[in-house]
């Protein structure tokens, strides 16, 4: 690896750990483009590989917020221990629906999210519109 | 939905779903809808969906690891600088207004439906 490629994994590791640790979120969606572009895995491997890295940042990241107190333990873990459901339902979708289909719901969906949760917060959405 | 469980597992299930069709994006749907049913608070909601990621994540690369597509070194070559920016990201995140955090991911949503419809 020349310098610059142990740079950008340093700097698309470290935006990975700041939005998972301010946003609650896997860290993935960084993860993933990182592995494919600093670390030559492949773009189907690069999702997988990413899984460990998701995993040891969740785990810092809930130990983090722990100590906040900002974990409810005893919820985080049933939805964890209930996610396979959700695997078996999206092995449906990908066999019924159109993978267009599924992405532009997904994208409504996170949209519908965004509006809501600016709305509840009392930000510039709901200002404008009352 | 009625009870307390029932959203619950709805969660799990929204979650894993997207989550497998997509590779990524678990955390897009638990934070939302921890805050919209179960009325968390912002913060509290990003520490209890990493505390769900932890074990997602874990079913998730144990089931990629049985098909050997895992490169683990890889994996904890990037989780080094991620594992800083964590401790970073949950410090920072206690200093700034829930409006704030509120704000930064709904900035995270539309980015990631960004990608997913270009």
């Amino acid at each position: 690896m020349d310098p610059l490629e142990v740079a950008g994994l340093i700097a698309i590791g470290l935006a990975a750990g700041v939005a998972s640790g301010l946003l609650g979120i896997g860290g993935g969606v960084l993860f993933v483009p990182g592995l494919v572009i600093f670390l030559d895995e492949p773009q189907l491997r690069a999702v997988s590989t990413s899984l460990v890295a998701v995993v040891i940042v969740a785990v810092v990241g809930a130990w983090r917020q722990g100590s906040y107190g900002n974990v409810r333990l005893r919820d985080g873990l049933i939805v964890g221990a209930l996610s396979p459901l959700g695997v078996l339902l999206g092995a449906v979708l990908a066999n019924t629906v159109s993978e267009r289909a599924l992405e532009l719901s997904f994208a409504a969906v996170q949209l519908y999210f965004a509006w809501t949760l600016l709305g509840r917060a009392g930000l510039p959405l709901r200002r404008a519109t009352r | 939905m009625s009870s307390r469980p029932v959203r619950l597992a709805a969660i799990a299930t929204a979650a894993g779903a997207f989550s497998a069709l997509f590779g990524v994006g678990g955390g897009t749907i638990i934070v939302p809808l921890l805050v919209l049913w179960l009325g968390y608070d912002q913060r509290e909601a990003t520490g209890t969906s990493l505390a769900a990621i932890c074990v997602i994540g874990l079913l998730a690369a144990a089931a990629q690891t049985a098909y050997g597509n895992v490169d683990f070194g890889k994996g904890v070559a990037i989780a080094a600088p991620a594992v800083v920016g964590v401790v970073a990201g949950t410090a920072l995140q206690q200093r700034i207004s829930e409006e704030l955090v509120a704000r930064a991911f709904a900035v995270l949503l539309v980015i990631s439906a960004a990608i997913l419809i270009f």
